[in-house]
Order: structure tokens, then sequence, then C-alpha cells
């Protein structure tokens, strides 16, 4: 979808977060001199065309406990990455999941699938379950634990909107 | 933050708010009365203690998720094998970037992991290059063939 200028000043507004009262979209409203009604149509409208993927909460897995989390990669046949790929989304412990090409000779995986526990023995055994699924398939695997947040800020709107 | 919070500072209603909150808001005048009358509180109640979530650091982020991809732009991973000696101060240069949306250091040769979020596609081009020409530093790029369906949350 194309945005105008206005849906442009309603994401720049909320990029860094929504005002925290009862009523955000009247707050988001208030700042930019726009009717309540108008925020959330255009917001709506941009949700439905999947700009917005949804306006949620962000854990951070570190201070719930999940202290493990690592980048499993994979090294699976083209013929099948596809077909497996699905299959390991679909494990109800992988949160993200996406085919990536190669960066030979640096890098020979091709599919990503990130891992959580409380524990690396937790997301080692998982990884173990992923193996398992892939089988022969996989000819290779490694797992990148992250050892620090760096930054995460999501996606920002550059320019004057 | 890398130190879990004590079990303690979250009780069952900021965990039922984590895991409810994180689905989605509604887009409504009182987007929080669903969850404030799930929990048996007030939506004044909801809003403070989302707020207190931030401040302890439970939470990271609370608005809009935008999809670039969706806006004619691109998503971008990336990786660089950065000295130990230098990491600190390539952190500083690449998280610098406004198109840099998350960084994380991770346990391997390539030890710096960060996404590019552009408006255009050709812009993760342009930011990339800028990016390998302040650090020196070969930019490894894996843009994303395909994504599968992800349905998972943290329990909190």
């Amino acid at each position: 979808m194309t945005l105008d200028a206005t849906d442009r000043r309603i994401l720049k507004a909320t990029a860094s977060g929504l005002p925290l009262t009862p009523h955000p979209f009247e707050e988001v409203g208030r700042w930019l001199v726009l009717p309540e009604n108008e925020v959330i149509a255009r917001m709506a409208t941009m949700q439905e065309d999947g700009v917005i993927r949804r306006v949620a909460l962000a854990p951070n897995h570190y201070a719930l406990g999940l202290a493990a989390n690592g980048m499993s990669v994979w090294d699976l046949d083209d013929t099948v990455a596809e077909t497996l790929g699905a299959e390991v989304g679909a494990l109800p412990f992988v949160s993200h999941c996406y085919l990536r090409p190669r960066a030979l000779p640096d890098w020979p995986y091709n599919l990503f699938a990130m891992l959580h526990g409380h524990t690396r023995d937790e997301v080692e055994a998982k990884r173990a379950e992923v193996a398992a699924l892939l089988g022969p398939a996989a000819r290779g695997h490694d797992i990148l634990y992250s050892t620090r947040i760096l930054k995460k800020s999501g996606m920002r709107l550059a320019g004057e909107g | 933050m890398r130190i879990a919070l004590p079990q303690e500072a979250l009780d069952a209603t900021d965990r039922l708010l984590i895991n409810r909150l994180q689905d989605g808001l509604p887009l409504t005048h009182a987007p929080f009365a669903p969850v404030a009358s799930e929990a048996g509180i007030s939506e004044a109640e909801v809003v403070d203690r989302i707020t207190r979530l931030r401040e302890i650091g439970a939470i990271t982020r609370f608005g809009p998720f935008l999809d670039a991809e969706a806006m004619g732009g691109a998503f971008c991973l990336c990786a660089m094998a950065v000295p130990r000696d230098r990491f600190d101060e390539v952190m500083t240069l690449v998280n610098a970037h406004p198109e840099v949306a998350h960084n994380y250091e991770r346990q391997h040769k390539l030890n710096m992991w960060f996404v590019l979020a552009c408006e255009r596609p050709e812009q993760i081009t342009d930011a990339a290059k800028q990016i390998e020409r302040e650090t020196g530093l070969k930019l490894l790029l894996f843009p994303k063939l395909k994504e599968f369906f992800i349905g998972f949350r943290v329990e909190a």
C-alpha cells in the first residue's frame, strides 16, 4: 500500500511506542491535531494491508528468564528446503523461521530457526528435536547463542513525515 | 538486559498482561478494556502496570510493529566478524544507523548480527555499503527468501 503524509505522521509519532494512557489513539490524535477516529481508521487500514503487523507488547526474553536464545542454522538440500522449513516453522518452540541464501564459502546454512529456553540445555534439547525432524536432509548445522542485545528499536521511518 | 528479573518482580496480573498483549491490541477508543476486564482491574491500572513493566525492563517495546515489506521496503539480516578489540567501536558505528532495527552479539566467528529495515529495497544496499566503508569490515547479507508461520509467544 502507498502511505500518505498523514499515515506516515502517525507511524512516526508512534515509532518509539504508543502513549501509555487508557485512550492512546486519542492522545496520538492530540499530538497530530487529528480526530481520534481518523487515527484509528488509518491504523486499521494499515493493519489490514499488513503495514502494521499488530499493535502489541514485545517482551524482553532475558528479563523473563528465557536467558538462552539460540539462532539454529541448517544446511538443507535446496530441493527439500521449503517443505522441511515449513515443518520446522510449525514447531511450537520455534519463534522465527526463515529460508535465506547461503554466503559461501563463509556460511553454508540456508535455514534459520530461533530457539529459546531458560537454559542452554533446554535449547540444545530443542535443537536435537529439530535435527531428528530433519534427519539426513540436514547436511550440517550450528547454533549461535546471543550474548547481548546491542540495539532493539524496531523500524524507524526516515525523513520528515 | 541479560539478567532475569526475580520471580517476585511480576505477579499473576503482570504475567497475564504480558501474555495477552503480545497478540495485539484492538484499535478502539478503549483498547485496554478487554484485558482489564479479564484481569479484573481498571484500564488505568493496566496502563500503570505496562509503564512499570517498561521501567523494570520486562518488556522492550509497546506499540505498532511495522512490516517494511508491506510498505514497499525491505528487511535484511546482516552479519559481521568483528575483531574483539574493536567490538564496542563497531557497535557504536553500526547502531548509529537508523536503518538498524535491532542488533545482537552472538557467540560465533560472525559475532554481530543485525537487521536493516528500510523503506525502499535499494536503501539496504546503500546502508550496507556505508557500514562496510565506515567499519572496514565485510558484511554478509542474508535477505529472507521465505518466512514460515510464526505462532510462538513467550509465556511470562
